[in-house]
């Protein structure tokens, strides 16, 4: 059985919550004593029916407020996929929050009110979801009951969003009409919607393809921890673990330990506990090595056939997640992988707004919730690949010395040429 | 299908390893939080997949309250014994009697909330500054919204408005002096995954979990067993029951459900069939008010 993970985009108002209440109650995924503390809070509100959308508000302040403060996660499981929901909220205000759920989603789910068709948010949405390279794209088209179900509604919404999609790079996309407040096209075709020959969505996430998201021709193993048992039996074992980020590792094979540059070959390749030929993303595994050679934290061991791009100068689009406002000039901390080094921001080329897609002037300040293309400069040469061909190795955070708190996120866009 | 995409299963297992090696490279004084039940059980399974051969970088620690099943913490001894890893036991009872707490009272009266003082005064004894423990994001709907990596102020508070972003798989363990970070590798693995994974793995588990007779006490509509942590009263109905247990914690705060299910399989085959959550069917302390795991976590419980 395979597993999915995907965020749904879109507010209150274009019926998200009420989507990811359905599929969790259609797939049964919903237990009676969580729809009876719903029924009790929908009571407690006096209003009518039961409000699916009150499952997904996880703090005493979002039920208070109607409102969803933070990314939250939910799960489901069919015979065929379990699926991990990264629910988050859609206010203009959260573009911190998408960015974040989105960075390990497989799929996002765009939802466009049928009334409204393809709006500012929508574009904000789309533009995300480019940036942070979601390989797959489900446009539902909410709320078709209240446009009778048509067809020539719903066709002009794909003709706008297609257009959008090809204006922002957006690849994979597909669309289906629905109305998940009944529950229209969500597990079961709907007789609404006869026009409509493609599947139902949950039929479409059960059955997309995944395969091909992990790249497995260029293998990146950022080592994480040693491990050296210095017993007598193990006196001599010196193990590198980590996680293999992409690609696939055969026994045997000539790998270069980055930044250091040295070159050796693999001498065995164990996952939980045994002994293997090769392993591949994103198995967890320990490597060895045939030389007696220095490799710590932070380093990275790679098929020499495929090596990343190392340099000490990074293009990169920031999303900026900060209350406080970023300090041109201050230094931060940037982590890629489990790599940490000082860094600066040098320069700001421009800032997107994520509105209307346009490249804004130098903004004075980069405040919360700002996407700005930028380049930042490291203390030390950093391995790294393009986002956009490798999300593993083209993403880094960066992170206040001061306050340790995670105030930054990059999509490494890296155009400069290695030192 | 090609011959590398992965299993479910094999994709938390890794994600979760992965977390594990992370705790061991960016903290200086990490411990396990193990309680006996099968979330701590599996979360141990996991961590000797990260570290093995080598020795488990951090202790594994208990906060008993004094309330605990037997057969739960029988086998707690017998696992820190067969994997030979250091284990810490620390009493509730004992920071009763030092800091001159009061017992809660009532008929179930709990000493969850009290578990959370001697857990802060485990975490300043050792100095730990990593704290693993065995949560799951499907259990609750407050740890639905908690970060892998959550960080606690120097009172051990979660405060749910103030957590860092947690992006990719890039997990940031920078923390001030004084603060602690609990870190929660089984985050996306619901309680099906988790009995999945155990009748895959094939691990061990305390016999409580499994069908077994008892003297239980019908509570509205919830059995609790017996025993000296309880008020029994005249007029309460004490039957001997067939059942198991969904969920291990205290004996005055878990409920057992009635069931036949003496395997793995028997007992996965109730879960998906099962109307009822894990929480909201054995566990009395959640039912107080609709926020109760929010208010506890933000008072420094894991």
């Amino acid at each position: 059985m395979d597993l999915l993970r995907f965020i749904t985009a879109g507010s209150v108002d274009d019926g998200k919550s009420t989507l990811i209440g359905r599929l969790l109650y259609d797939s049964k995924s919903i237990m009676l004593d969580q729809l009876e503390a719903i029924e009790k809070q929908t009571k407690n509100k006096t209003s009518g029916d039961i409000d699916l959308a009150l499952l997904t508000d996880g703090l005493r302040a979002e039920r208070e407020q109607g409102i969803t403060i933070d990314v939250a996660y939910k799960y489901f499981t069919t015979p065929k996929r379990k699926f991990i929901i990264a629910d988050a909220p859609g206010h203009i205000q959260y573009t911190r929050n998408m960015v974040t759920g989105a960075s390990n989603s497989d799929l996002v789910i765009i939802l466009v009110d049928a009334r409204n068709g393809v709006v500012e948010q929508t574009k904000r949405h789309s533009l995300i979801a480019s940036l942070l390279k979601i390989p797959h794209v489900v446009v539902a088209v909410n709320k078709m009951d209240l446009v009778n179900y048509s067809q020539d509604v719903y066709n002009n919404i794909v003709i706008d969003f297609a257009k959008l999609a090809t204006s922002i790079g957006l690849k994979d996309v597909n669309y289906i009409p629905i109305c998940a407040i009944n529950g229209d096209n969500i597990v079961e075709p709907s007789i609404n919607l006869q026009w409509y020959s493609g599947s139902p969505l949950l039929n479409y996430l059960e059955t997309i393809k995944l395969e091909k998201d992990i790249n497995l021709t260029e293998g990146r193993f950022p080592v994480q921890y040693v491990i050296r048992p210095q017993t007598n039996e193990l006196h001599d074992y010196r193990g590198y673990a980590g996680k293999i980020i992409s690609g696939i590792y055969k026994k045997g094979e000539a790998v270069t330990i980055l930044p250091a540059g040295i070159s050796t070959t693999l001498s065995a390749i164990e996952v939980n506990g045994k002994q293997v030929d090769e392993a591949f993303a994103p198995q967890s595994g320990i490597l060895h090595l045939t030389d007696d050679i220095d490799v710590s934290r932070g380093d990275m061991i790679v098929p020499t056939a495929s090596l990343p791009k190392l340099s000490n100068e990074l293009e990169v689009f920031l999303c900026w997640m900060d209350n406080k406002a970023l300090q041109p000039g201050n230094k931060y901390l940037l982590q890629l992988n489990n790599k940490i080094v000082k860094a600066v921001i040098k320069n700001i080329e421009y800032k997107l707004d994520v509105n209307s897609l346009e490249q804004l002037a130098l903004p004075e300040k980069v405040q919360l919730n700002d996407i700005v293309k930028a380049s930042i400069k490291t203390a030390s040469p950093v391995m790294f690949d393009d986002y956009a061909h490798l999300r593993a190795s083209g993403s880094a955070i960066l992170i206040d010395e001061t306050s340790n708190v995670t105030v930054g996120a990059c999509m490494i866009t890296n155009t400069i040429a290695g030192e | 299908m090609n011959n590398y995409r992965l299993d479910y299963l094999d994709q938390l297992e890794s994600e979760s390893i992965h977390i594990f090696r992370e705790v061991a490279a960016q903290f200086e004084k990490p411990a396990l939080l193990f309680s006996g039940g099968k979330d701590s059980i599996v979360l141990v399974h996991l961590a000797l997949k990260a570290f093995r051969p080598g020795k488990l970088p951090f202790p594994l620690v208990h906060i008993d309250t004094g309330h605990n099943f037997e057969e739960a913490l029988n086998f707690r001894d017998a696992l820190a014994e067969k994997i030979g890893e250091k284990l810490i036991v620390r009493k509730v009872e004992d920071t009763i009697q030092q800091r001159a707490l009061t017992e809660p009272k009532g008929k179930f009266a709990s000493r969850n909330a009290l578990q959370t003082f001697t857990l802060l005064d485990t975490i300043e004894e050792f100095e730990f500054d990593a704290c693993i423990g065995g949560a799951r994001r499907d259990e609750e709907k407050a740890r639905a919204k908690e970060r892998i990596f959550s960080v606690r102020d120097e009172f051990g508070q979660w405060d749910p408005k103030l957590q860092r972003p947690e992006l990719w798989n890039i997990y940031n363990g920078k923390i001030h002096k004084g603060e602690n970070v609990r870190v929660f590798p089984i985050s996306n693995w619901t309680e099906l995954d988790i009995w999945n994974y155990i009748r895959r793995e094939k691990i061990e588990l305390p016999s409580i979990y499994f069908s077994h007779e008892r003297e239980v006490l019908e509570h509205e509509g919830q059995l609790v067993a017996t025993s000296n942590f309880i008020q029994i009263e005249p007029g309460d109905k004490i039957s001997v029951k067939r059942v198991r247990y969904r969920t291990v914690g205290d004996m005055t705060c878990t409920a057992a459900v009635e069931s036949n299910a003496s395997q793995v399989e028997d007992i996965i085959h109730e879960i998906i069939t099962t109307k009822t959550s894990e929480r909201g069917e054995t566990r009395i302390d959640d039912k107080v008010s609709e926020a109760a795991m929010e208010d506890r976590k933000k008072n420094g419980y894991f």
